[in-house]
C-alpha cells in the first residue's frame, strides 16, 4: 500500500469482495409451495431451536426448569438452542436455513409465511394439537388460506398495569395512558417496539370510530398518521420505554413507572416482590400475543422438529413452560398439570371469551388485514420507520 | 552485503511481518465493511425483509433527508462529545495523582483498582446503575438532603453511566503518557525558574495532549455506537446505535446507510486526531 | 515540578472520589448478589447466600464461562501473533503507508460495536456460509481477534520504541544472528509487553457484547451474552450478580500479576 489514504485500500477490498458477495446469489426461496410432511420417521438425532429465552430450558438456568433433557432422553434428538432476543432476531435467523424450529410470535409468522421460510404443518402429525384451545387454531396469525403453519404454544394479553397507591381511581380504559398520561408525566411506561403502534390504534379504534379503523393491525396511511400522532403525544409524558421484563418489574417496584403496558407475569413477579401494583384488561380490550412453533422449510431435521412440536405442547410440558414463562399455556390439558392449580385461572387460558377481547399481534401487511380491497394498508417496515419516529 | 541486497532482504521481511496481519485485517475487516457499504445500495422486500440486489441511492437518500435521522444522528455526537469532556475531567487529575503524585505500592494499587472494574461486565454494571439512578435509587437519596433530584433516566443518565464505563479507558494512556515523562525534564523546567502552572502549560500539557485524544478515540466511538446503555438507562432516548439496531434485521440495507453516519464521523475523527499523533500513543 | 501540598491533597481527593464512584456500582452489584429481593430493588429486603448456591451450581454458567475463556483465549493468540508482527514492521521499517497501517490497525476498535458486528454478520453471511461454515465460536473468535490486534500491537510498540537500539547493536556484535537476538535480547525485553497485551486484549474479548451477538451462531454462549440471556429471564438477576461479583473479584490476580511483571511501567496500553 503505497498510499497512506485508509480509503483506497478499502476501495480495494471493496471491489475485491463485490465479485464475491454478487457471485452468492439471493435469497429465492428454497422451500416454495412446500406440501406438509406426510410422516413422521425415526428422529435425526439433533434439532436445532429458535426460541424465547425461558421456552427450551435444559435446567442449566434454573435446575428445576428441565423440559429438554427428558425430551433429548425420548426421542434421541439432541437439542441446540438459541435465544432470539425479538421477533425481527427470529425472522432473520430463520432466513439462514440452519434452523429447524422457532417460536415466533404473531408479528414475525406472516413474514415467515410470506418469505417461505416455512412450510406448512400437519397437524395430524402432532397427537397433541387436538387439545388445543379452540381459540388459538386457525387465527390469522399462524395459518393462511385455511392451512396451519405452526403450532400454538401459549397466549397472554398485553395488560394495562399500575400502581394502586399512585394511581387513582384505578383505571378501566387505555385512556389513561393516552389522553389522561399527562397526570402521570414522566411516569408512563410504553412497550419499545413498532407493534406498539397497534395499542394506540386499538384506542383510536373506539375513541375515534370517524377514522374506521377495524382491526389495529390493518391501518392505511391516515389512521397509521392518527396513531402515530397520538403516540408522538404521549412520548411527552412517557418516563421509559421497556423491552424487557427485568426493567419494566425494577421500574414499577421503584417507582419510576405508575402506569404503564405490562404482560401478567411482569405483574405477578412485581406483585410479589411486594411492588403495590394491579394489571387490568381495559375496557377498549388490549393487544396480545400467541407463539406458534413453526418448521422451516429448509428444515434439515424436520422428524426430530415434529417430535418436539408435540413434546412441547404435551400437557405436563406445555404446563411446565406455562408456569415457568409465565403465560396462558395452548394446551387445554395442560391445566390439570400447573404446580399452581390456579395458574390457568390468573392466566385466563380456558377463558375464550376474555381472548376475544384480545387482538393478538399480526405483522402488518400491505393487503388490509380487515379485507378492504380499494385501499393499501401501511406495512411492518412503515410501523418500524414510524416508530423511529415516535421516540424521536 | 551490497545495499540492494540487503534493501532487498529487507524489503522481504517487511513483507513477510506485514503480510499475515495486513491480510487478516484487509480480509476479515475491510472486507466485511465493504460488503455491509455495499448492501446501503440494495433494497429490502418490504414483507419478506430479504434483501433484493437492485441498486438503489434510496437508502442513503432516506438517512439524509429524514429528519429523526437528523436529530438522532446530532443527539448521539453530543452524547459522545459530553461523555469524552466528562471522562477527560475525571481522567486527567486521576492520572496525574497515579503517576506522578502516589509511589511505590499505592500506584500498583491505584492502577489494579483503575484496571479491575474493566472485568465486571459492561451489562451487569449498567444494570447496577439503573439501580442507583431510580426513583427510589441511592443517588436521590443522597441528593435528597441537598433538596435536589438526581436526573432519573434519559439522556444524561446515558452520559453519566457511558462515562462511568469507559473512564479506565481514558486514564490508561494518559496514565501511561505522564509516567514516561522524564523526572529531569520537569525539574529542568522548574530550574529554568518555570512555576508550575508554566511547567504543566509547556512541559506537561504538550506530552499530554496524545495521550488525551488516544483515550478520547475510545470515548468516543464506544459512545458512538452503544444501544444497550441507552435500553438500560435511556428512558424514552434513542442514539444511532438503537436505530441501526432496529433496522438490522428488518432492513438491512438501511441499516447499513444509516452505519455509514457513525464510520463517517469515527474515520473523520481519526484522521483529525491522527495528526496530533494520537494513534501513537494509544 | 513542585506542587504544593495543596495541590497534592486536592488530586489525591478527587483520585480518592473518582476511585470511590468507579466502586459504588460494584458494592452494589455485591450486595445486590445477597439480596433476597430478585429484581435489583433497592433498598434490600433482607440478605440471603441462596444465589451463590444457585449460582455455583449453574452449568449454564459454568458453560459460559468456559465459551469466553476459549474464545477469549483464542482471540488473544492471534492477536498476540498479528499485533507483534504488525508493531516490529512499523517499528523495524520505513515504509510509504506505515500510517495507514496503525490506521487499520485501530479501525476495529474505533468503529461502532454494531457497525463492526452488523458488518462481520454480513460477510459472514455471504463468505463463510456458502462455504458451510456456520456461526459458532469460530466467527466469534475472528470478531473479537479482530479489534484485540490493536491492544497487543499498541503494547508491543511501545515497549520496542523503549528499548534502546544499542541493545540488539550490541548483541548483533557480539555475534548473535538476527534470530537470535530476537529470541535472547527483544523477546524477554518484551514480555512485560507481550503479557499486559495479552491480558488486556483478554479482558477486552471476555466483557464484549456487541459484537459478539452477531457473531455468535446457536449455543454459543460466552459469559456476557449469558448475562444478556438471563437479564431476560424470570428471577435470574440475582445469580447474574453473583457471576459478576465473582469475576470482579477474580479479575485481581492477573491484574495485580501484570503490575508486578512490568513493574515500573504502565504495565498495560490500550
Amino acid at each position: 500500500m503505497r498510499s497512506a489514504n485508509p480509503w483506497k485500500a478499502s476501495v480495494a477490498a471493496g471491489i475485491l469482495l463485490l465479485a464475491v458477495a454478487c457471485g452468492s446469489g439471493g435469497g429465492d426461496g428454497g422451500g416454495a409451495g412446500a406440501a406438509p410432511q406426510k410422516s413422521v420417521g425415526k428422529g435425526e438425532g439433533r434439532v436445532d431451536i429458535i426460541a424465547w429465552a425461558g421456552y427450551a430450558e435444559d435446567g442449566s438456568n434454573d435446575p428445576k426448569a428441565d423440559w429438554v433433557h427428558p425430551f433429548e432422553k425420548q426421542t434421541g434428538c439432541k437439542v441446540n438452542t438459541k435465544i432470539a432476543g425479538t421477533s425481527d432476531e427470529m425472522v432473520s435467523l430463520m432466513k439462514t436455513g440452519q434452523y429447524d424450529t422457532v417460536s415466533a410470535s404473531g408479528d414475525a409468522t406472516l413474514r415467515l409465511i410470506a418469505a417461505k421460510d416455512v412450510a406448512p404443518i400437519n397437524t395430524r402429525l402432532v397427537p397433541n394439537y387436538r387439545d388445543v384451545f379452540a381459540g388459538l387454531k386457525m387465527r390469522p396469525f399462524n395459518s393462511k388460506d385455511g392451512q396451519m403453519y405452526g403450532i400454538p404454544h401459549g397466549r397472554g394479553a398485553n395488560l394495562l398495569m399500575y400502581r394502586t397507591d399512585k394511581v387513582s381511581p384505578a383505571p378501566d380504559s387505555w385512556q389513561a395512558v393516552f389522553d389522561g398520561a399527562p397526570k402521570y408525566s414522566g411516569k408512563v411506561t410504553a412497550y419499545d417496539s413498532p407493534i406498539y403502534i397497534a395499542d394506540a390504534a386499538l384506542y383510536l379504534m373506539r375513541t375515534r370510530p370517524a377514522l374506521g379503523i377495524k382491526d389495529p393491525y390493518a391501518l392505511d396511511t391516515e389512521q397509521l398518521a392518527a396513531a402515530v400522532s397520538l403516540l408522538k403525544k404521549q412520548r411527552q409524558y412517557i418516563g421509559e420505554y421497556w423491552s424487557d421484563y427485568q426493567k419494566e418489574v425494577t421500574a414499577f417496584k421503584g417507582g419510576d413507572s405508575v402506569i404503564g403496558t405490562t404482560w401478567q407475569v411482569i405483574a405477578n413477579t412485581a406483585a410479589a416482590e411486594k411492588a403495590p401494583v394491579k394489571a387490568v384488561l381495559p375496557k377498549e380490550g388490549a393487544t396480545g400475543w400467541s407463539d406458534t412453533w413453526m418448521v422451516s422449510a429448509k428444515a434439515r431435521h424436520p422428524n426430530c422438529a415434529y417430535q418436539w412440536l408435540d413434546w412441547i405442547i404435551s400437557p405436563k410440558v406445555n404446563a411446565q413452560v406455562a408456569e415457568y414463562f409465565g403465560e396462558a399455556p395452548a394446551n387445554a390439558r395442560a391445566c390439570r398439570e400447573t404446580a399452581d392449580p390456579h395458574h390457568c385461572a390468573v392466566y385466563h387460558a380456558d377463558d375464550e371469551s376474555y381472548y376475544r377481547r384480545v387482538h393478538f399481534w399480526t405483522t402488518p401487511v400491505p393487503q388490509c388485514l380487515d379485507g378492504r380491497t380499494g385501499v393499501k394498508c401501511t406495512d411492518y417496515a412503515d410501523w418500524t420507520r414510524a416508530w423511529t419516529e415516535i421516540k424521536g | 552485503m551490497s545495499t540492494t541486497s540487503r534493501e532487498r532482504g529487507g524489503r522481504a521481511r517487511l513483507a513477510a511481518l506485514l503480510a499475515p496481519p495486513l491480510l487478516w485485517l484487509i480480509l476479515a475487516y475491510l472486507g466485511s465493511l465493504a460488503v455491509l457499504l455495499l448492501s446501503a445500495f440494495w433494497t429490502t422486500d418490504p414483507f419478506t425483509s430479504d434483501v433484493v440486489r437492485t441498486w438503489t441511492t434510496d437508502n442513503f437518500r432516506s438517512v439524509l433527508t429524514t429528519p429523526v435521522y437528523r436529530t438522532v444522528a446530532l443527539r448521539t455526537l453530543g452524547t459522545a462529545v459530553a461523555v469524552t469532556l466528562l471522562d477527560a475531567l475525571l481522567a486527567l487529575p486521576m492520572a496525574f495523582f497515579m503517576a506522578r503524585v502516589a509511589r511505590g505500592r499505592l500506584r500498583r494499587a491505584l492502577l489494579v483498582a483503575v484496571l479491575t472494574p474493566l472485568w465486571a461486565g459492561y451489562l451487569v454494571k449498567a444494570y447496577a446503575w439503573r439501580v442507583m439512578l431510580g426513583e427510589h435509587g441511592i443517588v436521590n437519596a443522597a441528593l435528597a438532603p441537598l433538596g435536589l433530584h438526581g436526573p432519573g433516566y434519559g439522556a444524561t443518565a446515558v452520559v453519566i453511566v457511558l462515562a462511568y464505563l469507559w473512564l479506565p479507558y481514558m486514564i490508561l494512556p494518559i496514565h501511561a503518557a505522564l509516567e514516561r515523562l522524564p523526572a529531569h525534564q520537569l525539574e529542568a523546567s522548574a530550574d529554568l525558574g518555570a512555576g508550575t502552572l508554566r511547567t504543566l502549560r509547556s512541559v506537561v500539557a504538550p506530552a499530554v495532549r496524545p495521550a488525551l485524544l488516544a483515550g478520547s478515540v475510545f470515548t468516543f466511538s464506544l459512545s458512538l455506537g452503544d444501544y444497550l446503555t441507552v435500553q438500560i438507562v435511556g428512558g424514552r432516548t434513542q442514539l444511532l446505535g438503537n436505530v441501526i439496531a432496529s433496522q438490522v434485521t428488518l432492513d438491512l440495507p438501511l441499516a447499513a446507510a444509516l452505519s455509514a453516519v457513525p464510520v463517517a464521523l469515527v474515520v473523520c475523527y481519526l484522521a483529525a486526531v491522527r495528526r496530533a499523533g494520537a494513534l501513537d500513543s494509544l | 515540578m513542585h506542587l504544593s501540598r495543596t495541590a497534592r491533597i486536592v488530586l489525591g481527593c478527587i483520585t480518592a472520589t473518582g476511585l470511590a464512584l468507579i466502586y459504588l456500582p460494584l458494592l452494589l452489584v455485591l450486595l445486590n448478589s445477597l439480596n433476597t429481593d430478585r429484581s435489583f430493588a433497592w433498598p434490600p429486603s433482607g440478605l440471603t447466600g441462596e444465589w451463590w448456591g444457585r449460582a455455583l451450581h449453574s452449568p449454564g454458567a459454568r458453560e459460559a464461562l468456559w465459551t469466553s475463556l476459549r474464545a477469549g483465549l483464542g482471540a488473544t493468540a492471534i492477536a498476540l501473533v498479528l499485533g507483534s508482527l504488525a508493531a516490529f514492521a512499523v517499528h523495524r521499517h520505513r515504509f510509504f503507508g506505515r500510517q495507514t497501517v496503525s490506521f487499520l490497525i485501530v479501525l476495529p476498535i474505533a468503529l461502532p460495536g454494531i457497525v463492526t458486528g452488523i458488518a462481520l454478520n454480513a460477510a459472514f453471511r455471504t463468505v463463510l456460509e456458502p462455504l458451510g461454515i456456520g456461526f459458532g465460536l469460530f466467527t466469534v473468535v475472528v470478531g473479537h481477534a479482530t479489534f484485540c490486534v490493536v491492544i497487543v500491537f499498541n503494547n508491543v510498540a511501545a515497549r520496542l520504541r523503549r528499548i534502546a537500539p544499542s541493545l540488539a547493536e550490541a548483541s548483533a556484535d557480539l555475534g548473535a544472528r538476527p534470530w537470535q537476538t530476537l529470541r535472547y535480547v527483544t523477546l524477554p525485553a518484551l514480555g512485560p509487553a507481550l503479557f499486559a497485551g495479552a491480558l488486556l486484549a483478554f479482558a477486552l474479548s471476555f466483557d464484549e457484547v456487541v459484537v459478539t451477538t452477531f457473531t455468535a451462531g446457536a449455543g454459543t454462549k460466552t459469559l456476557p451474552i449469558w448475562i444478556y440471556e438471563n437479564l431476560a429471564r424470570p428471577n435470574q438477576a440475582p445469580v447474574v450478580d453473583v457471576v459478576a461479583a465473582l469475576l470482579i473479584a477474580l479479575s485481581t490476580v492477573p491484574v495485580y500479576v501484570a503490575q508486578r511483571l512490568s513493574s515500573n511501567t504502565a504495565g498495560g496500553r490500550l
